[in-house]
Order: C-alpha cells, then structure tokens, then sequence
C-alpha cells in the first residue's frame, strides 16, 4: 500500500478508481489505505506545484534562506525554540541542521524590507538566537525534485518498433 | 541504377504508408514508440559529456572498450551466475540489431533454415535473409504466442541449424520462466539448434525474475546471448549492445563487426561503463512505472472490450481487435484519422499478428488516460 504514496507524490490527481487499476486492488482497498494515510497524517495535504516565474503577480514577493545559530534550551533541545520562529507566517519553512548552524529557515516578504525587518525586529531578538545570516534567493532551477520548467516535449518518433 | 536481386527481394513493409500518416498528423498520442519514454538517467550522459571534454573521441578497439566488456562480466556473473570471459566471450556492439545481424551472418551457410517465432520483431525477417539464410516461421497463435516443446518439435527438420528467441518479446510482451526456459532447452539440445537470444528487455520482467537461457545447463555453448543498454537505461539513441557466446562465434562476429562497423562509439560505451557502475535506483523507479501503466492499460482495454491478456514483460500490450470486425490496419488507420490515437497495427510483426495492435505503454500516465478515453470513444461510435 506504499505504493499508493510514491504515485500521489508523483500525481495528486490520480483517482482511487485509477490508482485501483495501476496496483491491481480494489477501489474501496484504496480509498481506505489513503483514508488511513490522512487519518494518520502520512498524506498531510494535496497541492499543486507553480512555477511562480511564469505567473504576473500584482504583489511581488522575495525569498531569503536564513541560516540561525541557536542556543538549545534545557529540556527542550532546540524543539521549542524553532517553534517559536516556524510559526511565524513569514517562515515557509524549517529546518535542524548539522554543522556550523542549527536552522535553516526559508522566509517570505513583500520585498527585500520586509524580510530584514522581519529578520532584524522578529528573528535575532528571540532569546537564544545567537546570530543570523540571511541568503536572498536569486532563481530556482528545481525545487523537491521538480525542475521548474515546462515539461519538454517528447524528442521520440511518433512510431518505431 | 540497379539494385541488387537480394535487397529487392525483401518484402516491402506493409505499413508505411500508415507510418507517413502518422508522421504526418499534428496531436496525436502515439501509443507506437517501441522506445522508452523516459529520458537517459543524467550519470550517464554527464559522464559521456565528461568524456568527449577529456578528449575521448577515438575509436576503441573492436571489441570494445574491456572497462566495459568487463564490467558487463562482472554484472552478469552477479545477476545470473553467468560465466563470460570478457577477453573473448564479450562482443560491444552497435545496439543488439548490430550484433544479431553479425550472429546471423557468423552462423549462417546459404539455404541454412532459422527458426523465427511468429509475431516477430520487425528486423529478424530481413536479417536472417540477407544473411542467407531461409527463415521458417514459427505459428505461436494458437499457444498464446508462446513457444512450447512441442511447437518447435513440430518445425524442426533437415537444415533448421538455428532459433531465434526474442523474450520478452516484442509485440506481444510474453516471456517464460525458468520452468518453461529448461523445457525448451531440451528440445534445442536434443535437435542441435543454435539459439541467438534476445534478451534486450530483461529488466522489464515484472512477475517473476528474468532468466537468460544461456545459463541453464548446456545451453551457454549453444546460445548466443543479446542484450544492451536501451531498454533498461533508457539509452536507445546511444546505440550499445553486447553478445556473449562461445569464443568462436564471438571471434567470427568479431570478424565481420571490425570491417563493417570497426567499433561501437566511444561515447556510448563510455555511457555505458557509468550505467553499470552506478545506482540501479532509476532502472528500478522506472521499471515500477512501467508495471503500473501495464496494470492500468490491461484493465483498462478490457474494461472497454478489447480482449488483452496481461503480458509477461516489454512495455507492450498486444490486444485482439478481432471483435471489432476490422483487420490490424484498417482498425489503426479508423483509429488514428478519427481519435488521433496512433497504434501499431500487429500484422507489422508478421502474418500471425493478424487480427492484433501493439500498443506501448512507454507514455505518461496522462496519455495512457486520455488515449483509453479515445479508444473506448472509437469502439463505441462503431458499435452504436
């Protein structure tokens, strides 16, 4: 029943009547394994991936990757504390890393002010946070194993043996 | 300008006048790629890159590149417990259709008979011909297009010096088990046949494990064993095929193989090397994919009437069309100018492909989808 997750993760769209006829299962065996799968938060939600370069936006946005040297707390190891900067709206996401420092946070503004405010009034006055460095992102190539480009077309001919 | 007597003597394709048609339209879904739709893993090509930057552009020796003769040793000692020396056993080739055009030509004395199962792959006809040699079709349409046993007893007689097996095979996407492989080989051994196995599909057995014939007992000196990197690297375009067989036959190919091609290129051995070498993590990825199309494509066909049986391996299905009332072509022509659904009528294989259409199911998921939606469309605008 895996399986049913590597082909949601590939396409979201697939039905449980269509999934049924890749994995030779019944549909209500499928309904019920990703009925389980959203029960028990392995499938969390469905999107859909944009290429936000391809998109007019009235309001522009700028991403920066931000690297957070964090001082753990006792008891709670650096839990509460990326709590505390994830749950920000600004933060799109968090990580714990190994080496020279702990989080990785990727932050969304309206423009470049908007995330070194955010960084400067929000971020590195939290107790614990010994200090920031904060990356503005240039262009995304791929992102989570999609290139971010249009699919190409097929190069094959339409029909060899 | 006259032609030789041999090459006209080759029958001309009945279809392509329907391959132009096909060429020739706009938007259609082509369900007749024989090719994978996947693109070659990047490993592989950087790695060619790399080399052709490095100044690699020569040709390597005739037998090819030994890095690569030894690592498709070493790979198919892993994989099967096949023993095949890479110094004299192992030929590179320009794609498996090189090296069963030099097995046909090492093998065959004029008015030889070989043995080609019938539905075919479009080259084993031409080639064993102008290789000299008189091709006796095998009829597997009454035994699901499968050879048994007793089949090939049926066929076997005074010159017939050779077999040509092709599993899993294309059209019909049919294999054999290790089971069914041992039954065969008994009656190749006990009739002196030489088997030239195509095994290019290999990798994409999806219910059992693959078993080349050649590592059964007393087969590996009768058999000459094909395979390359096209179909389970998604390499086609690269053209890198391998044979494997008893020194002499592979000293004799090698013969012929160093005056007409001299050596496969050096780019696509060198691709080649880093396919062994690297993760076969894509390989199975894409072999998972594959799987579930065919699962979908079977139920699907059946579902809308098309009576298809769930084929062993190969990314094909061979569905009967024979309830519809039209033969192979004029069912792929129908199909084609009102649904833009592009299929390979099954006569294309051979005269037992009658009343059949290949489709591939090397297309995305979405094609398959909107290609069945299209078929079943056609079927029903027929029959209403």
């Amino acid at each position: 029943m895996k399986e049913i997750l590597e082909i949601l993760e590939k396409d979201a769209r697939l039905t449980p009547e269509e999934i049924s006829k890749t994995l030779k299962k019944s549909v209500g065996t499928v309904k019920k394994a990703i009925k389980k799968f959203e029960k028990d938060g392995v499938i969390l939600k469905y999107k859909t991936i944009i290429n936000r370069e391809l998109v007019r936006e009235e309001t522009s946005s700028v991403r920066a990757l931000i690297e957070v040297k964090i001082a753990p707390q006792r008891g709670y190891g650096f839990d509460h504390i990326a709590e505390r900067i994830y749950r920000f709206q600004e933060v799109v996401s968090c990580y714990l890393l190994s080496g020279t420092y702990d989080l990785l946070l990727v932050v969304e503004g309206r423009d470049i002010h908007a995330v070194s405010s955010f960084v400067s009034e929000r971020l590195a006055t939290l107790d614990n946070v010994r200090g920031t460095v904060t990356h503005f992102l240039l262009k995304k190539y791929k992102e989570d194993g999609d290139i971010l480009k249009r699919a190409e077309r097929d190069k094959r001919i339409a029909i060899s043996f | 300008m006259k032609i030789s007597k041999k090459v006209r003597e080759i029958p001309p394709s009945g279809i392509r006048e329907f391959f132009e048609l096909v060429i020739g339209m706009k938007d259609v879904i082509s369900l007749g790629v024989g090719e994978p739709d996947f693109v070659t893993p990047w490993n592989i090509c950087e790695a060619s890159i790399f080399s052709i930057e490095k100044g690699y552009t020569s040709y390597t020796s005739n037998k090819g590149l030994y890095e690569l003769r030894s690592q498709i040793s070493r790979f198919l000692k892993a994989k099967h417990n096949l023993n095949y020396d890479p110094e004299e056993e192992i030929l590179i080739t320009t794609g498996v259709s090189e090296a069963l055009d030099l097995a046909l030509r090492a093998l065959i004395n004029p008015r030889d008979k070989v043995l080609v199962p019938n539905p075919y792959y479009v080259s084993y006809y031409p080639v064993a011909f102008l290789a000299g040699g008189v091709p006796i079709f095998v009829n597997t349409k009454d035994t699901a297009f499968k050879l048994t046993p007793s089949i090939v007893e049926r066929y076997v007689s005074k010159g017939v010096m050779a077999i040509l097996l092709n599993y899993p095979t294309n059209p019909t996407g049919v294999s054999y088990s290790k089971k069914e492989l041992l039954e065969l080989s008994k009656v190749f051994i006990k009739n002196n046949l030489i088997v030239i196995s195509d095994e290019i599909y290999d990798e994409l057995t999806y219910d059992f494990s693959h078993t080349p014939i050649s590592s059964l007992k007393s087969m590996k000196e009768r058999t000459v064993y094909l395979n390359g990197f096209s179909k389970s690297f998604a390499m086609t375009g690269w053209r890198v095929g391998f044979a494997c067989g008893p020194r002499e036959i592979i000293s004799a190919m090698t013969k012929i193989h160093q005056y007409t091609m001299l050596c496969a290129p050096i780019m696509g051995q060198i691709g080649a090397i880093e396919a062994l070498r690297g993760s076969n993590r894509y390989v199975m990825e894409m072999k998972r994919e594959y799987k579930r199309r065919r699962e979908f494509i079977v139920e699907r066909l059946n579902e809308i009437g098309l009576l298809c049986p769930k084929p062993d391996g190969a990314f094909y299905v061979f569905p009967s069309i024979e309830n519809t009332g039209m033969d192979s072509l004029e069912f792929a022509k129908k199909l084609l100018k009102k649904e833009k659904v592009a299929v390979v009528p099954g006569t294309a294989f051979g005269s037992q492909g009658k009343g059949h259409i290949r489709i591939s199911y090397a297309s995305c998921m979405s094609d398959l989808k909107e290609a069945c939606v299209r078929i079943e469309r056609f079927l029903k605008a027929r029959n209403g």
